[in-house]
């Protein structure tokens, strides 16, 4: 089962249906689902007849994907994701950064694909705020994972005032 | 030097918890070997040859004698009693038990000391000058900076999955110790024509495969916004540095790619967005570890000594020691102190525990209990009193510590090479070992004069080979060991990369091919030129016409 859990690590419900890279206007429109995650290339395609659907959309990014291309749209995106093709890859911990401090998103950024506990406490910290985790992933050990660290030094998304102006 | 508080302890020992339960996870089969390798990469941990390896962070090179009598320690309970020091300001543990390396994790916390970040795809450890704070060609102390971007890059969130390992170098003096421009960012304190304190930012240096010196993207960055400028150079690197191919994804590669201009314009659009804010460095933040890296109290003294002068006359070789490992001090009566790890015979780098305890002892005899660790691979002992000079030698002598070579050549650098590692393509101490011997005569090695020898195993060059005067290249050539010589490379404030002298060499060949290069040096070489100063004016020619002469 996959699990879904949110920066608390409490379980959320999976509402969205996630659509496959390739997928085109007719896999929206076909579907039953009202909340539809889409790829970047599908959004930027076919914008405006996915908004005809009447459907909530929110578009999910490749770690080669830019983000800055939707930045006229953030208002209509309640949801982002950022999918990790590997762990190992670190791309998408920037776009986060630059989603939340750059282009001021305030909605849901998730992590998806290769998603495992040790990466969710930096995950968190860059500013995403759900994570799909692989089921591989125990649910009290993610939990746990995101409280790895008591302190930090840098200034982040979640800490904007990095530890050497908060030291007493 | 640096102390920790409350802070700094806390997250140490969350991180030895974190580790102590993923290395648990492993062992238990809960972890795949894929999933845990970057988790021990972060924290130090290789898996050698032989062995697991455990690289251990000396800060910037600063290393208390505390801290030192508890690398003898743990050399001596969970090693083989003996240590390595690398050639980046680390120290290397060749045969820790997995299972136990937390505990050596949570022993090294007792001392302030870590494995945090000295391996993987990650911001690793910043080093610098050994001589920052007590040379007397210093523009500014390098160590507050240094333990300013420590902080900074430790646990960065953000940059924990680079594209390829990310080194920083700080640099205060005038000389370059640190081999500032080899590095991913290389960092040279300036002052402006106003007096304020800046750094002349170098990016896209490195050695390994494709060997680099770093170009300027800004000549003044106020100190204000070292770190805020730091997070957009590596934000840029994070989303647009190669990872298609490992070979490639040094920020090198990408700098050299997009061109050093548009890489400048990239950093600087990045760093419109935190310029001026949170992140912006205080005035108390900077005294605030300005405050850790205080003169110690240093006696009132004059620069000469009677029974120095004396034992100079008497016993020449503390007049060559005195010559060659003693340099002087920005404070009068006082001197830096070099311990050559070079003594023919040893692996360059190389400590045993009694050695470590003895050096500690020393330290605190006569160096306020401080002492710095060198790219070379040596020791210094930075707060000496003239006066002592005598009594240290004479400790120093009994203990084979007192190899007078520094800046010579045998006082070269070599990495551990195929004895110990899995990447090395060929064996680098052998070959350390018998260019020393053929050479090791004090009168020889002044007649040379000021010279590197630099010995890397394979191309990922932990040895410097590039940046050598004199650079020697483990290859394999059909599963057999061979050496390939460069010539010319430098890594001070000139720094420069040497030029391949033509086909690779056999192990035992290798000290007749040094012996040839220096004929041609000693031959050609106006008044007192320094080996590079003779090769760069005459070029590689005349020394490849020298090796490569068939005997008649």
């Amino acid at each position: 089962m996959p699990k879904l859990i949110d920066t608390l690590g409490n379980l959320v419900d999976n509402a969205w249906l996630q659509l496959p890279k390739d997928a085109t206007l007719d896999h929206v429109v076909q579907s039953s689902s009202k909340l539809v995650l889409v790829p970047c290339k599908l959004w930027l395609a076919e914008k405006a007849s996915l908004l005809a659907t009447g459907k909530t959309f929110g578009v999910w990014f490749d770690s080669d994907e830019p983000v800055g291309h939707i930045n006229a749209d953030l208002a209509l995106l309640p949801l982002l994701a950022l999918n990790f093709p590997t762990f190992m890859d670190g791309r998408s911990y920037s776009k986060a950064c630059v989603l939340r401090q750059q282009m001021k998103y305030e909605g849901e950024i998730r992590a998806i694909g290769d998603v495992l506990r040790d990466q969710l406490f930096y995950l968190k910290r860059c500013g995403f705020s759900s994570f799909d985790l692989k089921d591989s992933v125990k649910l009290e050990d993610a939990q746990k994972a995101l409280k790895d660290f008591t302190t930090n030094y840098q200034a982040t998304v979640e800490e904007p005032v990095p530890l050497y102006r908060r030291r007493a | 030097m640096y102390r920790y508080d409350q802070y700094d302890r806390q997250m140490l020992q969350d991180r030895i918890a974190q580790f102590r339960d993923q290395t648990r996870r492993f062992l238990a089969g809960e972890l795949e070997n894929a999933q845990f390798l970057p988790l021990r990469l972060q924290n130090g941990l290789y898996v050698q040859r032989l062995a697991p390896m455990l690289r251990v962070a000396i800060p910037y090179g600063c290393l208390s004698s505390v801290q030192l009598r508890k690398l003898a320690h743990i050399a001596r309970h969970y090693d083989k009693g003996y240590a390595h020091f690398s050639t980046r300001q680390n120290i290397q543990f060749n045969w820790p038990k997995l299972p136990e390396v937390p505990d050596i994790l949570a022993e090294l916390a007792e001392v302030e000391m870590h494995a945090i970040q000295t391996s993987g795809n990650c911001i690793r450890n910043t080093t610098t000058d050994q001589f920052a704070g007590v040379s007397p060609h210093e523009i500014e102390d390098s160590r507050p900076w240094c333990e300013i971007i420590r902080q900074w890059s430790t646990f960065h969130p953000e940059f924990a999955h680079l594209p390829r390992k990310f080194k920083i170098a700080v640099c205060g003096t005038e000389t370059d110790q640190a081999a500032t421009q080899v590095h991913d960012i290389g960092l040279y304190i300036v002052r402006n024509f106003t007096g304020d304190v800046g750094f002349q930012v170098l990016v896209g240096g490195g050695l390994g495969r494709t060997p680099v010196i770093g170009q300027v993207i800004n000549e003044f960055l106020p100190w204000q916004h070292l770190l805020s400028y730091l997070d957009a150079i590596l934000r840029i690197y994070n989303q647009e540095g190669r990872r298609d191919n490992k070979y490639k994804a040094r920020i090198k590669i990408l700098v050299k790619e997009l061109g050093v201009d548009v890489f400048r314009n990239k950093v600087e659009a990045e760093w419109q967005y935190t310029k001026d804010g949170p992140n912006t460095l205080t005035e108390n933040e900077f005294k605030r570890c300005k405050a850790f890296f205080t003169d110690p109290v240093y006696d009132t003294l004059v620069n000469d000594d009677a029974a120095v002068s004396a034992k100079l006359n008497s016993d020449i070789r503390f007049n060559n020691w005195m010559e060659r490992n003693v340099r002087d001090h920005k404070q009068i009566g006082y001197r830096i102190v070099t311990l050559c790890l070079k003594a023919t015979g040893a692996a360059p780098g190389d400590l045993d525990a009694e050695q470590m305890e003895f050096v500690a002892d020393l330290a605190d005899r006569y160096s306020f209990g401080e002492l710095r660790v060198t790219h070379e691979q040596n020791l210094v002992l930075t707060d000496v009193k003239l006066l002592d000079l005598p009594a240290l030698y004479d400790a120093l002598q009994r203990e084979h510590l007192a190899t007078p070579y520094t800046g010579l050549l045998n006082d070269m650098i070599s990495c551990p090479g195929g004895d110990f590692c899995s990447l090395a393509n060929a064996k680098s101490i052998p070959i350390a070992e018998a260019i020393q011997r053929r050479f090791d005569n004090f009168e020889l090695q002044k007649q040379i004069g000021e010279i590197t020898l630099n010995i890397s195993g394979c191309m990922n060059a932990c040895g410097h080979h590039h940046v050598g005067n004199i650079g020697v290249l483990g290859v394999d050539k059909k599963g057999e060991e061979f050496y390939q010589v460069t010539l010319g490379g430098s890594s001070d404030r000139q720094a420069a990369l040497g030029k391949v002298i033509g086909p690779s060499f056999a192990q035992e060949e290798m000290p007749d091919v040094v012996d040839k290069v220096l004929q041609v040096y000693l031959a050609r070489r106006q008044n007192n030129e320094r080996f590079i100063d003779t090769y760069n004016r005459i070029g590689i020619e005349p020394f490849q016409e020298h090796v490569y002469a068939k005997a008649d």
